[in-house]
């Protein structure tokens, strides 16, 4: 069979497997959608029950404890091999990064280890959320009393 | 339909952080400390809030909706007590998730074995 390199070109392209950024977005909105749609599920019956503010954090707790289930065996640091932002970015990725070190630096102590490490991702998560939601509140204020 | 655009709506919010990935240097900490932070101004600016109501769930669970969550707590807070409630607001509406995470930490590091974290 004769092939010009145009046409060679092209057979490669069809026969070669996705891009790894084009594979590893697809992983990602797969499972970052599957966790928001398990979310839903979740919120929808919890809606059933209660208003929208606390279905929202019960939602949320429930996640989280999911998440730590799935943290203790290693079965969410396995999927996240895979998923990369896909279990990242859900609020259950950041469950897993204070549940994970709570596990890994037992070690070392309640205090220092379990106590200081489940802070390492958690403690700038918290303390810019909490300084931008400060600054906010200011501003806020601010736009009330001008306006 | 909730459950679909939960479903995109969530992917899509990930498929930037997976950009966000592979083309930058960004670690997980910086990208979680990012997606909160923008989720505050996003929320401030007005855009959130009509997302969350679309989306529900994909919306509120990536880390972008626990931003969201500190955003309107504070202004919740400020509408109730004014300035002081600048102080409060966050954290308070934040308070679930993160007692939920730092509880379910400690009990898995009692049952938990520190061998078998990859």
């Amino acid at each position: 069979m004769k092939l010009d390199p145009k046409e060679y070109d092209k057979m490669v392209r069809r026969a070669s497997p996705p891009s790894p950024v084009v594979q590893d977005c697809l992983w990602a909105f797969f499972v970052g959608g599957a966790i928001c749609l398990l979310g839903e599920a979740l919120r929808q019956l919890f809606l059933i029950w209660y208003g929208k503010t606390l279905a929202g954090t019960l939602t949320s707790i429930a996640l989280i404890f999911f998440s730590a289930l799935a943290t203790l065996p290693g079965w969410y640091q396995k999927l996240a091999a895979k998923a990369g932002a896909g279990t990242l970015v859900p609020i259950t990725g950041f469950a897993n990064s204070v549940v994970s070190p709570a596990i890994e630096f037992k070690a070392e102590g309640w205090v220092t280890g379990v106590g200081a490490k489940i802070f390492t991702i958690a403690g700038p998560v918290i303390a810019f959320g909490t300084l931008a939601s400060f600054v906010w509140g200011v501003v806020y204020w601010l736009l009330g009393k001008v306006g | 339909m909730n459950y679909v655009w939960a479903f995109v709506v969530g992917g899509g919010i990930c498929v930037i952080g997976q950009l966000l990935i592979d083309y930058t240097k960004l670690t997980p900490a910086r990208i979680l400390t990012g997606y909160v932070v923008a989720g505050v101004i996003l929320s401030a600016i007005g855009v959130y809030k009509p997302l969350a109501e679309f989306a529900g769930a994909g919306a509120s669970v990536p880390l972008l909706g626990f931003g969201h969550l500190l955003a309107q707590g504070v202004v919740q807070a400020v509408d109730e007590c004014g300035l002081p409630g600048a102080f409060t607001g966050g954290v308070s509406a934040a308070a679930g998730g993160i007692t939920a995470s730092l509880i379910f930490a400690v009990l898995a590091a009692l049952v938990g074995k520190s061998k078998d974290q990859n």
